[in-house]
């Protein structure tokens, strides 16, 4: 079984946590922080696999981590998990290949603004701890199944006020693009797109 | 640096096609988001974004409160709250508002409502009871994301309590169309499985039907519930074995669609999956083990080393071949396989390669010696993981000849091990070796380890030193090795030792200075004493000083000493240093006193004291479990209206009169541990603390066997004698070496020699007797002999020392035997009964009482010899009663193991069959029966024809045993070792266990219904659920209960309309007490009892016996 998935970045900052186990806050922070440290030191020509992480809890769990562009992708799970499944699981054709399709071209900003995406995705893929779909094709599907559905709800809107938004909504179809981002300049160092 | 936020912003609505407002509302969410992460990008320290974090919080609980804002603000203001929560910020204040969006929003907003509830909140959180009636409704919708939605939170968290609830209509979700929704559903119904197992029971057929569902994807599904349900009872699902070869036969043949290819390998998780589920059928089970062998050659021969997943089947089909009962072609082929993950430059797969040599060399060691040059290189690499990994192989192969340089390594690693949990496992390890093997290394360990290790290795460190083993001459010279070793460490820098270790040394000069003959008790106690001045001893260490003093102090300089101590500590802050210093100062002064020793258990000088109080009206004792009962008897209502109010006090009277003070401070609880000295030191020395006592002899299991290597005393370096060298030039040259030896491949060459010495051709006998997953510290003289055995016997031509894997496996429930595989086929005897017998231990119990000793004569097969009528043999007391069927329980050539149980009133009798099928006879036999749950007592043993602890050839011991339950579960286990040897061969030992269905010790409890009101009241454990109810036309309660009373031996009380009473004991008096109710077509039972756990795994077996009926 999964019992958790981390992302974080170079920095060690979160930017997306998933527990399949209920831990407390602090420990789920602490978590975090230990696996950090943990897979921030190894070099890059090491194994992907970690064994002993003491809260995690003991000798049959371990970590298996990517570590991609900016970001460290890890998953925490027990011995009934095989290795290489697993970490093939993060890899090309899975996780982040999904996100990449999603996102074209994912980058950590994309993981930072659309968390909640990030959860669907990941929820397509990883369901209560187990590995439900490993296709990355069908996984995509599904996500963009319920994108549209959603999309074509939210037109016919069955609740009254819902119907409002919608139509207000309607109005307003090419908004995005004519953004104007020129005040927004965020700062994170070094963002290459990664795959 | 901006194009990259640009593309982000501007492909924004095309990727989250989702997006189907791209309104204000989603523009603002972006930038008040983009705020808050540029903020907290810009800030330099922890403080800072604390304090951001907090403002950012106290606006979105303003907004998120006020009743204007809508549904799609909420939503991003939930996201924005999920981001805080995952930087480790509490929200929640928002918790109820993430309830209320997955509740009440459209789709859209439904989800981030559920993703936020299922990332803030967990299972035992009380506002999920608020989400069960929004995941009832979308549970029901129509709209198939809703459906999606409440299963992936249900699977992810949901109250246990309100499984009942929901689950028809997830099971209806196994017939629906879509099979996205399907498979979803199975995944669910595992999670129920998982956390509450005994509420999905009825609905393994329907399991069934999921794993022979047309969509592959909802059968790669219900295979996670399969490997939980074999992992628990392979037993019950071994029917399977041919469905499961034959899907991964298709999965290997290409069969499935295209989709399910990854990188051009068929579903590769759905093999790996299904080899882990093939392994742990085949396990210890010939004929199962035979159905696979040719898929699994198919996919060996099918994946080619091409990918990573190719090579993560192959792991899966490795193990699985060393797992199940072996055949010699497909070992050869996994042998193979090992070496290309082993020698891959891919570290990862040697990471595996390694972990899979870890694993195998328990059969088969030769495999390791093969890749000896590797396995030194590892050893060296700079990745500490794979370092690790290589240690834990080493680690296995552990003997006699390698100990030194093995443990040397392990040290080195420790040196520069930072991390807590590596130092603690290693040290583990380091001390099992060492205390196999010589003794001087755990002092190396007692010092790295320092105060890290768990506390449990000094005790038995110390349990080992104490107990000693046969011969009083070794206990002796080893003892004698411990204080001198000791005394020049305390003279050189006792400053620097660890706390741990000094409570060792001071334990172990406190009980045996006295057997070197030139160390005067004096200068120990001078040693010792300045221990107490060392100003980084704690205060628990300063105790045990103490103690080890009070045994040395005797004579003139002791004495001196003693009272200066005493000076110092008798005004000690800490009462327990206070404490001991008295009774030393006491000890020391009164040499009569000293000599005395011996434990009064009874108390008996302070029935003086006690019936001084008695007499001046003080209320007699009452231990506590009286004390709780008659609390409970207070609280209940009274049924008899004029009897139970009046007596109250003239029992307690009575039991006044009716125990003398004696009688009642025998009674009292106290620690039998206060000794004579509580004499003298009156009052205020009453209890002592028993350190002592913890190394008593009593409670140690394991049977003293002569442990020889205790003796030798190790050489720390390296360097090895010449005969050594010599038997490890042979191995060398046994083994493909690589032709070119520079000078560092000399280095290696030489120490691969030394790492593998005794692993080459003697490879046959056990190296290690490691026979345990979990490492079981200083639990191992049977282990301990059987590695002396192979270091020392070289001659692995007696008949217990080449037994072939498959006993071994039969009979070794853990998964590792300590043998050595050597290919030969497997015995047909001991397979074919345990094939014959399958799960016959699970047999009913009704089928006790018609059992008859014919039956079994049917069952068993006839033509084997050793089937001499087993049940003659029962003891005589037990032969005029039923038994239940006689259950093999594991064999290997020349021992046969069977038991059956037979149900007495009080009690259940477990009588255990030994049958000598070998020509010789075996001696100094030893039978240890165990069991967590169960409280055993030996009975007697009964040996025909031959004298104790000896069974002649083709002849039959029978062991007796009376058992009751200590903690109720649903199957109790019993788990027992027999150790035997046979003349002029080496020790053996052979592992079994036995499942008793917890039914078996149910006893019908007779009572009145008014007693069964009174007792229902005073019961605490209670549980409640739905059974089915057994539908005949008249009357459906009765015929229900007297299938249970049938079944389950319980005693219908009273029916009355659609109620009835019921009640059943577990031997012996742990009654439990049931009432039911016809309602709805349904039964609801409730059951309640003062035992834990008791109404449960009763409520198991009513279950199953209704299914069953």
């Amino acid at each position: 079984m999964i019992k958790a998935i981390l992302i974080f970045n170079n920095h060690g900052k979160p930017r997306l946590s998933k527990f399949y186990e209920h831990y407390t806050e602090d420990t789920e922070q602490q978590i975090i922080r230990e696996t950090f440290h943990l897979v921030s030191k190894r070099d890059e020509n090491v194994c992907n696999f970690l064994e002993g992480g003491m809260l995690i809890g003991g000798s049959d769990y371990k970590l298996i981590y990517r570590h991609y562009a900016t970001l460290y992708f890890v998953f925490c799970v027990d011995s009934s998990e095989s290795e290489l499944g697993i970490l093939d699981l993060i890899q090309v054709k899975v996780f982040v290949e999904t996100l990449d399709k999603c996102f074209e071209n994912v980058c950590e900003l994309d993981l930072i603004f659309h968390v909640d995406k990030v959860h669907n995705i990941l929820a397509e893929m990883v369901m209560g701890g187990m590995v439900l779909e490993t296709n990355m094709n069908e996984i995509i599907t599904q996500v963009d199944a319920q994108n549209k559905m959603e999309k074509s709800e939210a037109g016919i809107a069955g609740a009254p006020a819902r119907a409002v938004s919608a139509v207000k909504n309607m109005n307003l179809p090419e908004m995005p693009r004519n953004i104007n981002i020129g005040d927004i300049s965020i700062k994170v160092p070094n963002l290459p797109s990664f795959k | 640096m901006s194009d990259v936020v640009e593309k982000t912003l501007t492909a924004l609505p095309s990727l989250l096609s989702l997006d189907s407002q791209p309104g204000s509302a989603k523009l603002s969410s972006t930038s008040k988001l983009g705020n808050l992460i540029r903020g907290i990008t810009e800030l330099t320290s922890k403080h800072e974004e604390e304090k951001l974090i907090q403002r950012e919080l106290t606006s979105i609980k303003d907004q998120v409160s006020s009743p204007n804002t809508s549904m799609r603000q909420m939503k991003e203001l939930m996201v924005r709250a999920i981001y805080c929560e995952m930087l480790g910020y509490e929200a929640s204040f928002s918790y109820i508002h993430a309830i209320k969006l997955a509740q009440q929003g459209s789709v859209l907003d439904k989800r981030v409502g559920y993703l936020a509830v299922s990332l803030f909140l967990n299972e035992s959180h009380e506002l999920l009871l608020l989400l069960v009636n929004t995941v009832l409704k979308d549970l029901q919708s129509t709209n198939l994301i809703e459906v999606c939605m409440a299963l992936t939170v249900v699977s992810q968290m949901f109250p246990k309590d309100m499984i009942p609830a929901i689950l028809p209509l997830v099971e209806d979700k196994l017939n629906h169309p879509k099979e996205i929704i399907r498979r979803k559903a199975v995944l669910a119904l595992y999670k129920f499985y998982l956390i509450a197992p005994n509420q999905v029971q009825h609905i393994h057929n329907k399991f069934r039907k999921a794993l022979c569902d047309k969509d592959p994807g909802v059968m790669t599904a219900s295979l996670h519930i399969y490997l939980q349900l074999i992992k628990e009872n392979s037993e019950g699902y071994k029917d399977l074995t041919a469905s499961f070869v034959t899907i991964l036969k298709q999965v290997v043949g290409g069969k499935l669609p295209m989709d399910f290819n990854y990188h051009s390998v068929p579903a590769p998780w759905l093999q790996i999956q299904l080899l882990r589920i093939l392994s742990l059928l085949g396990k210890n089970d010939q004929s199962t083990s035979e159905i696979m062998y040719e898929v699994l050659d198919e996919s060996l021969r099918r994946a080619e080393m091409n990918h990573n997943i190719t090579y993560a089947i192959l792991y899966e089909c490795v193990k699985c071949i060393y797992t199940i009962q072996p055949k010699s072609e497909l070992l050869e082929k996994a042998a193979k396989c090992i070496g290309n993950f082993v020698l891959s430059p891919k570290i990862n797969l040697k990471y595996l390669g390694l972990k899979a040599l870890t694993y195998v060399v328990q059969q088969d060691p030769k495999l390791a010696l093969q890749h000896q040059m590797t396995i030194i290189e590892c050893l060296d690499h700079p990745d500490l993981i794979i370092k690790r990994e290589t240690l834990e192989l080493l680690f296995r192969i552990t003997n006699g000849q390698n100990v030194t340089v093995i443990v040397e390594k392990m040290l080195d690693f420790l040196r520069i091990s930072k991390d807590d949990y590596t130092t603690i496992d290693l040290v583990g390890k380091v001390a099992e070796l060492a205390e196999k093997y010589p003794f001087e290394t755990m002092n190396t360990v007692f010092s790295l380890g320092g105060d890290m290790m768990q506390p449990d290795i000094p005790n038995s460190f110390l349990k080992l030193l104490s107990e000693g083993f046969d011969s009083d001459e070794e206990d002796r010279k080893l003892r004698l090795f411990a204080v001198d070793s000791y005394v020049s460490l305390l003279q050189s820098e006792p400053n620097k030792l660890p706390q741990r270790f000094l409570q060792v040394i001071s334990w172990v000069l406190g009980e045996y200075s006295h057997l070197s003959a030139e160390l005067e008790p004096a200068t120990v106690m001078t040693l010792l004493s300045k221990l107490l001045d060392l100003k980084h001893t704690s205060s628990e260490t300063k105790s045990w000083v103490l103690m080890a003093m009070t045994k040395l102090c005797e004579g003139g300089v002791a004495i001196s000493v003693a009272q200066d101590i005493y000076e110092t500590h008798s005004s000690s802050m800490d009462t327990v240093l206070r404490q001991r210093a008295q009774e030393l100062q006491h000890l020391s002064q009164d040499s009569e006193l000293y000599l005395m020793g011996g434990v009064d258990s009874s108390l008996s000088f302070l029935d003086g004291f006690v019936s001084e109080a008695l007499a001046a009206g003080a209320a007699p004792y009452k231990p506590p479990h009286q004390r709780q009962e008659e609390l409970a008897q207070a609280k209940a209502l009274s049924l008899e209206p004029y009897s139970l109010s009046l007596p109250i006090s003239m029992s307690s009277c009575s039991i006044a009169d009716r125990q003398s003070p004696t009688l009642m401070s025998m009674s009292s609880g106290l620690s039998g541990d206060s000794t004579d000295l509580s004499h003298k030191g009156g009052s205020t020395t009453l209890k002592l603390d028993g350190v002592k006592r913890v190394w008593g002899r009593e409670g140690y299991l394991a049977q003293r066997e002569p442990v020889e290597e205790t003796a030798q005393v190790e050489v720390p370096s390296p360097l090895r004698s010449p005969s050594q060298q010599a038997e490890a030039d042979s191995t060398q040259s046994q083994t493909p070496t690589p032709t070119v030896t520079p000078e560092l491949e000399q280095d290696k060459q030489q120490l691969a020699s030394s790492l593998f010495v005794g692993l080459g051709s003697q490879s046959s006998v056990c190296l290690m007797g490691k026979s345990d997953p979990t490492p079981q510290r200083f639990r191992r003289k049977a282990q301990g002999r059987a590695s002396s055995s192979g270091a020392s016997e070289k001659t692995p031509t007696s008949l217990g020392s080449t037994p072939s894997p498959v006993d071994n496996l039969l009979c070794n429930s853990l998964l590792d035997s300590n043998l050595v595989s050597e290919p030969t086929n497997q015995t047909p005897q001991a397979s074919q009964s345990l094939d014959t017998t399958n799960g016959n231990c699970h047999e009913e119990l009704t089928d006790v009482k018609e059992n008859n000793p014919s039956l079994i004569h049917n069952n068993e097969e006839p033509d084997k010899p050793k089937d001499l009528c087993l049940s003659s043999h029962l003891p005589t007391e037990l032969s005029g009663l039923s038994h239940s069927e006689i259950t093999p329980l594991c064999s290997n050539q020349s021992v046969n193991l069977s038991a059956c149980h037979v149900q007495k009133e009080d009690s259940l009798q477990l009588v255990i069959f030994i049958f000598n099928s070998s020509d010789s006879a075996l001696q100094q036999m030893q039978l240890q029966v165990d069991s967590g749950e169960l409280k055993v007592n030996y009975c007697l043993s009964l040996i025909t024809d031959s004298p104790v602890e000896e069974v002649r050839s083709h002849s039959v011991a029978v062991c007796h045993y009376s058992v009751t339950v200590k903690r109720p579960s649903v199957h109790v286990e019993v788990l027992g070792m027999l150790s035997y040897q046979l003349p002029g061969g080496t020790p053996q030992t052979i592992q079994f266990s036995h499942k008793l269905p917890l039914t078996t010790f149910i006893r019908p409890l007779t009572l009145s219904t008014e007693e069964y009101g009174s007792m229902w009241l005073a019961f605490s454990q209670d549980t409640k659920q739905n059974l089915t109810l057994i539908n005949d036309d008249q009357d459906p309660l009765t015929t229900t209960l007297n299938v249970l009373k049938k079944k389950l031996q319980l005693h219908v009380v009273e029916i009355i309309g659609v109620e009835g009473i019921v009640a059943c004991q577990l031997v012996q008096d742990q009654p439990c007490l049931m009432h039911c109710r016809v309602h709805a077509g349904t039964l609801a039972v409730w059951l309640r009892s003062p035992v834990p756990d008791l109404p449960d795994c009763l409520l198991y077996h009513c279950q199953r016996a209704l299914q069953e009926h």
